[in-house]
């Protein structure tokens, strides 16, 4: 076991980094509640007179929609997909395995303005109507990795007995998926779904790119930026989305407390 | 008998009131527009919808460049309107972006100042590819507690006083701005115009820019960027629009702007319509709102720029005192004339000669100076 | 489970059909395979790798200057403008010396507090960590970017607090610094996750193995446990490394005056020059020192840790 010296060291440490995360949140939160329109320190004065206009604000909820069934859409997408490709190259050995992972990881490790780019001009080429098709399209291609990395570590930990074993007792290809397999990859599902619902939320840069006119959550958000006259009512969405979303990451982490929530041995 | 009557009855009934209530239900087109920060506010935006049940999406754009690209994306279907400046018209014209449009049908465009009823950047051959807006100078702001004596000149910008609490916008346009500096302090460089630089008077603009640059905070690109740097004390003195000042103000910020002696660039406006918009109708309503004196003077009083519209003159004095003749409403051509108006830059010197620097060579000079 | 599988009754219809689809899948493992894998990767090629090959083809054409449409003749033009400017080949090395920094802190932040979780600290803890390290993902991006600029201006919350102590002005705001720090700070969790999940699939009798051979404590962590949690590291390298990289937005809201990404030479390249051939010229820098990236990554072993 580590020594006292180094388990105090190591708290200590857990508490800057803690503070080091969420000092910009609290100082999000408390802008929410801003007097004046245009932000600097120290705050001015207190009031709750945008949390009304913010809630209210047409633009903001279409937005919002738009978010979320983008995310969860390309979630989806990401859920199957991933799903699919794990248990392709997990199962099977064949030439240019390794070249799936690589592929299936380039969305996330090229920039993001790449694939923009080239989806949006790719989009054009095919006159596609940019819309929600385009944009779930745009997430779904860096969803889908994060989705098969949490699939396939956990196929990899599962033994293949199980299967074998099912299988042996007169299970056919289906039941077998059913009632063995997807049990044991469902934890592993749920975590690798939500972190892809919050890449895919959250997303900015590729989403500028393959949404035409029409604008996701943070879209909206970046115009209150540049307009800079509303600017409070962006820090009362986000402290209400946070507030909001730490009831299903709560219940998410509880769902996969066995085997934590990104664990991927 | 009498259950299955009654329930064809209701059918139609539903059936009959549906059309009915698509009659009733105001024909609302939705326009999505690329505009300035500050062009499209609830004030007069709010009422339009009322009046004509068009509803309106804003995409802001910083840059007539931005405008451009938004204008054209994803096969130039997506958006509706742009508010273009006189450097982004040209392109949008002959890129075939934007269509012609009719100004009998605006019925405020007869009270147009003369200079706003045909300009050269949205008329071309006697046809309208837009209807003018508003036009205003490009400013020089200064926060009034750290820059004494107050300034008077572009000079305040490019000397050393300040040193790293400078701002001005990123924007290759801005070689201009350089550029008319030096028209109005180096005679013998020969500049006639500030967008028309054969390669030695660009050079010089350049390296002006070039000593400049360690004086630089940053480069605001976004209009709330400047408004954040003025009032957080990272800048004391920079290039602005009249929107900056105005919202800083508001906000109690101690600043003032001012055009300088040497005069200054500046934009001329033209609401335009995609060519390949599918709301025409809501196009042409909203030109017709945009230019009567009410909405002008709100919009003029707002971001702090002069209307096109003659007749705004008296009501920006009574939506606030004054304000017109702070806005130049009144007495337009001389001080007109004055502002050196944004125009795409083009080889062709407009003097017999082909050597001037076109806009690409301005683009990649900018992103060259910014490093 | 029992359906279909009495002998005496035989194979219903269903049940039946299934299963002889399942043993001729289980005859032909190829058509298995492919058919789980057809989706996914012709979904990618024809979608994402094509969007890709047709935006680098880009790179070899050309724009015409007045009315920006695109010219489709082959050249090495944009290629050739950007050997000779120094200030792409300054770009770039900004960009990737940045994107190294973030991620060289990212690791040391995120290895002492990933230890904690994962071999230090009670369930309920750990439990807890987990969804602070997760929570802030969900606070937009844009917002937190935008909460640094408040606390790195220079009337912002750093220098008041420093002037509190007595200590004169930091004097971080729009520098390439301010960027380091945001960027380190958006991309810890990506850093922290991987780092964890390396760490807790170490094995205890590991650890006891090797006390019992005699090595001390900082023995072992040097010579089993860092080892072991070095792909956790390097896949998370590739999260901060690649996110940095291609990241324009915190330039624009963080940077100064020299700060210049590739992704904002790219971003300005195509928004304001409308000049996407040049842009994608450009493009191609990061998307090679990816490639060698993601090899290098590869060869540690990251793949199997992402």
């Amino acid at each position: 076991m580590e020594s006292r010296t180094t388990r105090i060291a190591l708290w200590m440490w857990v508490g800057l980094v803690l503070l080091f995360l969420y000092i910009p949140i609290v100082v999000i939160c408390l802008y929410a509640f801003d007097k004046s329109n245009v932000q600097s320190w120290p705050i001015g004065g207190l009031t709750t007179k945008w949390f009304g206009p913010a809630i209210h604000n047409g633009d903001m909820q279409q937005a919002l929609w738009l978010s979320l069934e983008a995310a969860s859409f390309a979630t989806l997408i990401a859920l199957v997909l991933g799903t699919l490709a794990s248990f392709g190259v997990h199962r099977f050995r064949f030439f240019g395995r390794e070249a799936i992972s690589f592929l299936l990881v380039l969305p996330i490790a090229l920039p993001g303005i790449i694939t923009g780019m080239a989806l949006n001009s790719y989009f054009t080429y095919w006159k596609l109507n940019f819309g929600l098709l385009t944009i779930v399209i745009g997430h779904a291609t860096f969803c889908v990795v994060v989705v098969y990395n949490n699939v396939i570590a956990r196929l990899r930990r599962v033994p293949g007995s199980l299967t074998e074993a099912s299988m042996d007792l007169g299970a056919d290809g289906w039941q077998t998926f059913r009632y063995v397999t997807f049990p044991t990859i469902s934890t592993a599902l749920i975590s690798g779904g939500l972190l892809a619902f919050a890449l895919s939320f959250d997303e900015v840069i590729v989403t500028t790119f393959t949404a035409g006119a029409q604008n996701t959550l943070p879209i909206w958000i970046f115009g209150q930026i540049r307009l800079g006259q509303q600017l409070p009512q962006v820090n009362v969405v986000v402290f209400l989305i946070l507030a909001v979303t730490i009831i299903p990451v709560a219940i998410a982490q509880r769902l996969t407390r066995e085997s934590g929530i990104l664990r991927t041995e | 008998m009498t259950k299955r009557m009654w329930a064809l009855l209701a059918t139609l009934a539903v059936a009959a009131a549906f059309p009915a209530a698509g009659a009733t239900k105001q024909t609302g087109g939705t326009l999505n527009m690329i505009a300035w920060e500050g062009y499209l506010q609830p004030q007069w935006v709010k009422p339009f919808t009322k009046a004509t049940g068009c509803t309106i999406h804003a995409k802001y754009g910083g840059s007539s460049d931005e405008m451009v690209t938004l204008m054209r994306s994803g096969g130039g279907n997506q958006y509706d309107m742009v508010s273009a400046s006189g450097d982004a018209s040209l392109r949008l014209i002959y890129g075939k972006d934007v269509q012609t449009v009719d100004p009998s049908k605006i019925p405020d465009f007869k009270n147009f100042g003369q200079a706003f009823k045909s300009p050269p950047n949205n008329t071309i051959g006697g046809k309208h590819y837009g209807i003018s807006l508003q036009w205003g100078p490009n400013t020089l702001l200064y926060n009034t507690k750290s820059v004494k004596p107050a300034p008077t000149s572009w000079a305040s910008i490019y000397s050393p006083k300040y040193k790293g609490k400078v701002t001005v916008p990123d924007n290759p346009i801005q070689i201009a701005d350089a550029a008319l500096y030096l028209m109005k302090t180096n005679a013998s460089l020969g500049i006639k115009d500030p967008y028309e630089l054969n390669s030695t008077q660009f050079n010089a603009a350049i390296s002006l820019l070039k000593k400049q640059k360690p004086l630089i905070k940053k480069y605001w690109a976004l209009a709330s960027d400047e408004i954040s740097l003025f009032k957080n004390g990272d800048a004391v003195i920079g290039a602005s629009w009249p929107y900056q000042t105005n919202t800083l103000i508001a906000d109690k910020a101690p600043v003032k702007d001012l055009v300088p002696k040497e005069g200054a660039t500046g934009w001329l406006d033209t609401w335009m319509v995609s060519a390949k918009t599918k709301n025409l109708d809501c196009a042409y309503k909203w030109l017709a709102w945009v230019s009567t004196p009410k909405v002008q003077a709100q919009q003029a009083i707002y971001f702090g720029e002069t209307p096109v519209n003659s007749k705004a003159c008296a009501i920006m004095d009574k939506l606030s005192k004054g304000s017109c003749a702070q806005y130049h409403a009144n007495a337009p051509l001389k001080y007109f004339k004055q502002i050196y108006f944004w125009k795409t830059p083009i080889a062709d010197c407009g003097n017999g000669k082909k050597n001037c620097m076109d806009y690409t060579k301005w683009q990649q000079a900018w992103t060259q100076l910014k490093g | 489970m029992a359906a279909g599988l009495d002998p005496a009754q035989g194979l219903s219809n269903g049940v039946g059909a299934r299963r002889r689809f399942g043993g001729a899948l289980w005859r032909r493992p190829w058509l298995k395979g492919a058919s789980l894998l057809a989706p996914p990767v012709l979904g990618f090629l024809l979608i994402y790798i094509a969007a890709l090959v047709a935006l680098f083809v880009y790179a070899f054409w050309t724009v015409d200057p007045f009315t920006s449409l695109t010219i489709h003749s082959w050249t090495l033009e944009n290629f050739r403008e950007l050997w000779h400017g120094s200030t792409y080949r300054t770009v770039a090395f900004r960009t990737v010396s940045i994107a190294a920094a973030v991620t060289v802190t990212d690791a040391i932040i995120a290895f002492p507090f990933a230890y904690f979780m994962a071999r230090v600290a009670g369930p309920r803890i750990r439990a807890l960590l987990f969804i602070l390290v997760l929570l802030p993902l969900w606070a937009s991006y844009l917002a937190r970017v935008y909460a640094w600029r408040l606390i790195l201006n220079s009337d912002g919350l750093l220098n008041w607090s420093l002037h509190k102590v007595g200590l004169p002005s930091a004097g971080i705001a729009y520098t390439n610094t301010a960027m380091w720090i945001v960027f380190s700070y958006i991309w810890l969790p990506f850093m922290i996750l991987p780092v964890y999940a390396s760490l807790e699939r170490i094995p205890h009798s590991y650890i006891e193995a090797s006390r019992d051979l005699g090595a001390k404590g900082g023995r072992t962590f040097r010579s089993v446990i860092l080892p072991l949690a070095l792909p956790g590291v390097v896949a998370g390298s590739i999260f901060t490394f690649s996110l940095t990289l291609g990241d324009y937005i915190t330039p624009v809201l963080v940077g100064g005056a020299s700060s210049q990404f590739i992704g904002n030479v790219v971003y300005d390249s195509v928004n304001q020059a409308s000049n996407l051939p040049f842009g994608a010229a450009f493009a191609v820098v990061p998307v090679v020192v990816m490639g060698i990236y993601l090899l290098a990554a590869r060869k540690l072993g990251a793949f199997d840790a992402l």
